[in-house]
């Protein structure tokens, strides 16, 4: 491999390795607690929310570098009117759920129709969503802090409590069987599926990459998938949030790869007017993006008050951060049309090891935010000069 | 004979992977104006970003001797001290600033407190007048046009006390009338002594304007000709810039044109943002299957506009008028709509209004058609794939692989994926915008063949365009447009130069 191909390799693979000398950083200086089942585990379940406020607030991103600020306060609202609606009404759980989504999913058709049709910037609008929302959430909340203990159900679907895990099925003592199942098949078909979309270009004489670089990345992977179920099945098994997450970045990853919908987000970034002379409706690209994130902000909402068997007005506060931060680290431009989901995960992951290792280590909290704001400067700084060629001053 | 004002001796600058330029020698004499062509790519504009100190001093190889010294410019700061001032293809002004503001940008008159707007403004007049540009320095440069910002630039050069000006593509946006009167102004600089480099690709001009023609190919000079001795003509020009003589610029078609495809009847369109302005004014006219048509007239005269405003209404307000396709009328009030009734309009704006810049050549290329690889709303990622192989070889795109982003790539192949993306969404009726602005003699050739191959299948092709030669050597038939409304229509074989221009001053 000569120079510029290792260049290359390194330039797109920048963040895994980022995260491989990060998480050694952390397993050395924890003495390896990091890695405990218990520690994997809890990496999910902490941060489920920015998994999925990042996946939506890349769409954001992708459509030329906007940003939703509202999330933080649609995911408190959404909690809230779901709590009230569970204890107050005694709605079930199934309505609950599917008013959560339609509340979510009408705040952001509300704030998407200013930025769509109407082409208010999205950073004023969601300025503004941010305030509505975050009052809204104090008035039905009355200031104060409803508890959901009793909503079992719901607090188990989402992740909270300790019975959020999918039972086990094997019943050998303090190793979960189905969780290392689900684990080996989801490798298994994660390594069918590499090979065989490899043996479909090959055969149809398209380019493919060399076959050292394709075992390396298809085998690490797998065994990664392997080892971290590994790490779950030795605490309690999948928590039911990573469902959730999974079906999430599944779902959009394949959407951004694969669709027409999905191309359309990469057009409107890199070149809304020439998307617009190609017969698309950029008004209606803009609209999805923004009322998606209503949507997922709902969920994030969900597994925020069952994580915390409760909701509170001041819940959310800087999601939208961690989200944009995700995004950002994760390889996403700041000018739009660039940027990937599973880039956006590799980023929140990353954020969450460094969130993770700080705690166990017993670093403040202070220095915790320290630290976060400059990995996300440092990440945009090296995305910028590398692709100016590694000239760190800009001309002129 | 006056001494030369600059040398620059074997000029060597690499950038990654390329050699840009090679030993390249420049003699430029005192007083004259200098002109330097070359096909695109060729060196030209890394060749005065060397001179103007755009690559630093250190970054190049060989010398520049600037009146008898050797020089080393590190910033553009350090050249316009010496007073070699360079003005680029593209505008540098700021839209929402005064004339006299921008003409004083980096530059500003008084002290580093307060800024003397009287000396500033006084100046600015006095060095608007000198370029003969009637406006005042209060006037904002969004509310001036291309022409007359061209001017600006002008003015701007020489408040920097300008000895040696550099101008790229000088006149690249500008109509017929305004390039003259830019050349002119040239021209009458040279008499008060001033020496100019004029980088262009309007070779009309540059014998009309050079004492001196240097041709650069493939990062080296091949020649330079002297007004006073050498033949100067544009074959001649064309000669050592391609290495050949393009005996016919145009390749030759037998025209086999059938019926009506699409009439346009008392098109009328209004300014977006000025309501009451009329820019196209009760437009008709239709173009036949296997038929070229060209619209002539000058820059703003309402071309691009009809062309816009007739697919799907992607510009212009209160539009009024009917279109019929093969005798059906039929309304396009969307982009989605004009592309289902099989038309498709090549932007004269690749850059801006065509390409996706940061995307490879494949996702644009299927871009407009992407029901052609999906199914479902699923795109099949090898029938994309393959489809834009396909196109690459069809039209010649020179690349490594289609994986490449389109901004990588040279004007005449970011025009050809231009067109490989519209002719991929299958058009009967193609509205090509310019199609071979900015790019150099031999892409222009392979675009007139993708035209000639596209009638051929029985296509119509609507060909706007500012160069003559151009309309006159490819259309069949050729309207001229002026001031928003259709003024003649032309034979094409009959068809002059100064036909198209008597009927546009007839009407101005």
């Amino acid at each position: 491999m000569d120079r510029t191909k290792a260049l290359d390799f390194a330039k797109k693979y920048t963040m895994i390795i980022v995260l491989i000398l990060v998480l050694g950083f952390f397993a050395v200086c924890t003495g390896g607690s990091i890695l405990l089942p218990m520690n994997v585990s809890s990496l999910i379940s902490q941060n489920a929310y920015v998994f999925i406020l990042a996946t939506g607030m890349l769409l954001c991103i992708l459509t030329g570098g906007n940003i939703d600020l509202s999330v933080g306060s649609v995911v408190c609202f959404t909690g809230a009117v779901g709590a009230v609606l569970m204890t107050k009404f005694h709605v079930p759980f199934i309505v609950t759920v599917l008013c959560m989504f339609a509340l979510g999913t009408a705040i952001g058709a509300f704030q998407a129709f200013w930025i769509a049709f109407v082409r208010i910037p999205p950073f004023i609008v969601t300025l503004a969503g941010m305030l509505i929302f975050r009052g809204l959430s104090n008035v039905v909340l009355d200031g104060l802090t409803v508890s959901i203990k009793e909503c079992t159900t719901f607090v188990n679907v989402f992740g909270g409590g300790a019975n959020c895990y999918i039972p086990d099925i094997f019943g050998i003592p303090g190793f979960n069987g189905t969780c290392m199942l689900v684990g080996a098949i989801g490798a298994a078909i994660f390594l069918g599926m590499q090979i065989k979309t490899r043996a479909e270009r090959t055969k149809k004489n398209f380019e493919v990459e060399g076959a050292a670089i394709f075992w390396t990345k298809t085998i690490l992977i797998a065994a990664v998938i392997l080892a971290f179920f590994f790490r779950l099945s030795q605490h309690k098994g999948i928590p039911t949030v990573l469902i959730w997450v999974l079906i999430v970045v599944l779902v959009y990853g394949y959407i951004t790869s694969n669709t027409k919908t999905g191309r359309y987000f990469y057009a409107v970034g890199g070149n809304e007017k020439a998307t617009k002379l190609s017969g698309i409706n950029t008004n209606k690209v803009y609209f999805l993006a923004y009322t998606n994130m209503g949507l997922l902000s709902a969920l994030a909402g969900m597994v925020t008050i069952a994580r915390l068997t409760s909701a509170q007005p001041t819940y959310g506060q800087n999601y939208e951060m961690d989200a944009i931060g995700s995004c950002f680290i994760g390889g996403a431009s700041a000018y739009g049309g660039i940027g990937t989901v599973p880039g956006v995960i590799v980023g929140a992951v990353l954020m969450g090891i460094i969130n993770l290792g700080m705690s166990l280590m017993g670093v403040d909290q202070n220095m915790q935010k320290v630290v976060k704001g400059l990995v996300l400067l440092a990440a945009v700084i090296f995305d910028v000069v590398s692709k100016r060629g590694g000239k760190m001053i800009s001309k002129g | 004979m006056a001494g030369n004002i600059l040398e620059m001796r074997n000029i060597t600058k690499t950038f990654p992977g390329v050699k840009a330029l090679d030993n390249v020698c420049l003699e430029v004499e005192d007083g004259e104006i200098h002109a330097l062509v070359g096909e695109n790519g060729a060196g030209k504009s890394t060749l005065m970003n060397v001179l103007s100190g755009i690559y630093p001093y250190g970054t190049y190889e060989g010398d520049i001797v600037y009146r008898d010294e050797v020089c080393k410019f590190n910033t553009i700061k350090d050249s316009e001290h010496k007073g070699i001032v360079i003005i680029h293809q593209e505008l540098a002004l700021v839209p929402y600033m005064t004339i006299a503001e921008n003409m004083f940008l980096g530059n500003e008159r008084g002290t580093n407190l307060k800024i003397n707007w009287n000396e500033t403004n006084e100046l600015a007049k006095k060095y608007l007048d000198m370029v003969g540009l009637n406006e005042s320095p209060q006037v904002l440069i969004k509310d001036i046009g291309v022409g007359k910002q061209q001017l600006v630039e002008i003015a701007k050069a020489l408040a920097k006390n300008a000895k040696l000006l550099i101008l790229d593509e000088p006149t690249a946006s500008l109509n017929e009338e305004d390039s003259r009167a830019l050349l002119n102004l040239l021209l009458k600089f040279k008499e008060n002594g001033m020496t100019s480099i004029i980088i262009s690709h309007k070779l009309n001009e540059v014998s009309y304007v050079a004492d001196k023609i240097t041709v650069i190919r493939d990062g080296c000079t091949i020649e330079t000709l002297d007004k006073r001795t050498d033949d100067i003509s544009e074959g001649r020009i064309i000669k050592g810039m391609v290495g050949r003589e393009i005996s016919d610029r145009f390749p030759k078609r037998t025209s086999n044109i059938g019926d009506v495809k699409m009439e346009i009847k008392n098109w009328s369109a209004y300014h977006p943002l000025y309501s009451e302005r009329k820019v196209v004014d009760d437009v008709s006219m239709y173009v036949r299957k296997g038929e070229i048509v060209g619209i002539s007239g000058l820059m703003g005269a309402g071309r691009t506009e009809l062309a816009m405003s007739v697919f799907g209404k992607s510009y212009g307000e209160n539009i009024t008028g009917e279109i019929y396709i093969d005798g059906q009328q039929v309304h396009l009030d969307t982009v989605e709509a004009a592309i289902k009734h099989k038309l498709a309009y090549v932007t004269e704006d690749r850059k801006g209004n065509g390409l996706i810049l940061s995307n490879p050549i494949k996702i644009n290329t299927t871009l407009s058609n992407l029901n052609a690889v999906s199914k479902k709303g699923i795109i099949d990622k090898d029938r994309e794939y393959q489809a834009a192989v396909e196109y690459r070889q069809k039209l010649n795109i020179k690349c490594p692989t289609v994986e490449q982003n389109v901004g990588n790539l040279s004007g005449g192949n970011q025009q050809k994926v231009l067109l490989a993306k519209w002719m991929f969404a299958d058009p009967d009726i193609l509205i090509l915008d310019e199609p071979t602005r900015g790019i150099d003699v031999g892409a222009k050739y392979e675009i007139y063949c993708i035209m000639n191959d596209l009638v051929s299948m029985g296509k119509s092709v609507i060909m706007i365009s500012s160069e003559m030669p151009e309309i006159l050597g490819m259309c069949d038939r050729i309207y001229v447009m002026n001031e928003g409304k259709m003024v003649a229509e032309l034979d094409g074989k009959e068809a002059t130069q100064e036909a198209i221009m008597s009927h546009i001053i007839r009407t101005a």
